[in-house]
């Protein structure tokens, strides 16, 4: 197990570079997602909470 | 001819990692126990509550779950290498740097601990954070390596699941969430030890000191059967308080009549003596087989009582199947 730190850089391999976008793409929904997310559970607390009369 | 920027790398960029290496970093196979066991808690507790934000407090807690095995595999990548049944961990593989590993599980941390503050209540945010650091810091930074008692009290932090759903739907805990966690703290030694009789080789390769490497296979059969026998006590206390119905008896009476059946077979086996452990996670040597069996259906048994939970309370009990919103 090594963890990959090299001294200088290098090009990515063919495999690196998709497995890198695949993250990529992984990590824009994900954050997409998220904010989503936060959106509708806050629109959910606001009407929840003027419902109630706060 | 000038370099991009982007075909350089430094780090952990060049990784072959894919997002399934990132999602058996969560541990899939934990999340699954820990919501279901999450959900019955919040569907039995006698409070109302949205489907919207009883799906996000599931997913914070999926989220937590998978953010806490995430710590455990970037710490225990070395002795995750040297057994069979977790060398192919994407941090023992080396397909996921360690440094890696703790940011993902720093980041959903940060996230699920969030949703479940926006979504429901404080109480389930700070049982899911606190059951989080626990797992990651009490049980694999502290216990895991240094005392035979490890997964008794760090069995904890799977068994706040049930507590945090019910805190979820109520903001608070009262005794019947404090009866589910204690259900499966009983559950987790007699369940773990199972296992760890038969892959206690992969054990003591890693100089992990689970029971059977500590203090023999013996008396981890004996201790199995103790804590089988306190298990199913505790199970059926849920029928006492009235938090459990006829489903739940059956359950809890029936399977737990199994259960200390199949704790008397490994405490009347030899499993755990001195062989060389098989690869699977069921595989086991001649001898084994009782140990197996158990750890198989400690499984089963845990998933039907809170299945009969979420069947005795979900058919509209408590849980408004028609309120979407609010």
């Amino acid at each position: 197990m090594t963890e990959q730190t090299p001294d200088t850089p290098r090009r990515l391999t063919p495999e690196e570079e998709k497995a890198r976008k695949r993250r990529n793409v992984a990590i824009f929904w994900s954050l997409i997602g998220f904010i989503l997310l936060i959106f509708v559970v806050t629109l959910h607390r606001l009407s929840s909470n003027i419902a109630a009369g706060g | 001819m000038t370099e991009k920027s982007s075909d350089t790398i430094t780090g952990g960029a060049a990784s072959a990692a894919s997002p399934a290496d990132y999602i058996a970093l969560m541990k899939p196979r934990v999340m699954t126990l820990v919501v279901f066991t999450g959900f019955a808690g919040l569907v039995a507790a006698p409070a109302d509550m949205s489907i919207l934000s009883a799906a996000i407090a599931m997913l914070a807690l999926a989220l937590g779950a998978g953010a806490a095995g995430a710590f455990n595999m970037a710490y225990d990548g070395d002795i995750d290498a040297v057994m069979r049944r977790t060398r192919l961990r994407p941090v023992a593989r080396g397909i996921v740097p360690k440094a890696e590993a703790y940011t993902f599980g720093g980041v959903f941390t940060l996230a699920s601990v969030t949703l479940m503050a926006l979504a429901t209540n404080y109480v389930a945010a700070g049982l899911l954070a606190f059951s989080i650091l626990f797992y990651a810091l009490i049980y694999t930074v502290w216990l895991k390596r240094s005392t035979p008692q490890n997964i008794v009290i760090g069995g904890a932090a799977g068994a706040f699941p049930p507590m945090i759903g019910w805190a979820a739907a109520t903001g608070g805990v009262s005794l019947d969430s404090l009866l589910l966690f204690a259900i499966i703290f009983l559950w987790t030694p007699p369940h773990s030890w199972a296992l760890a009789l038969y892959k206690s080789g992969d054990y003591a390769a890693a100089n992990i000191p689970m029971m059977p490497v500590a203090k023999g296979a013996a008396s981890t059969r004996r201790q199995i059967m103790a804590y089988a026998l306190a298990y199913v006590a505790i199970s059926l206390a849920p029928l006492v308080t009235g938090l459990g119905g006829l489903v739940y008896a059956g359950a809890a009476v029936l399977g737990g009549a199994l259960f200390l059946f199949l704790s008397w077979r490994v405490l009347n086996s030899r499993a755990g003596e001195a062989g060389t452990d098989a690869d699977g996670l069921y595989d086991v040597r001649a001898g084994d087989r009782a140990a197996r069996d158990l750890f198989a259906f400690s499984i089963a048994h845990l998933a039907l009582l809170f299945a009969a939970l979420i069947a005795e309370h979900g058919a509209g009990l408590h849980f408004a199947l028609t309120r979407l919103w609010s």
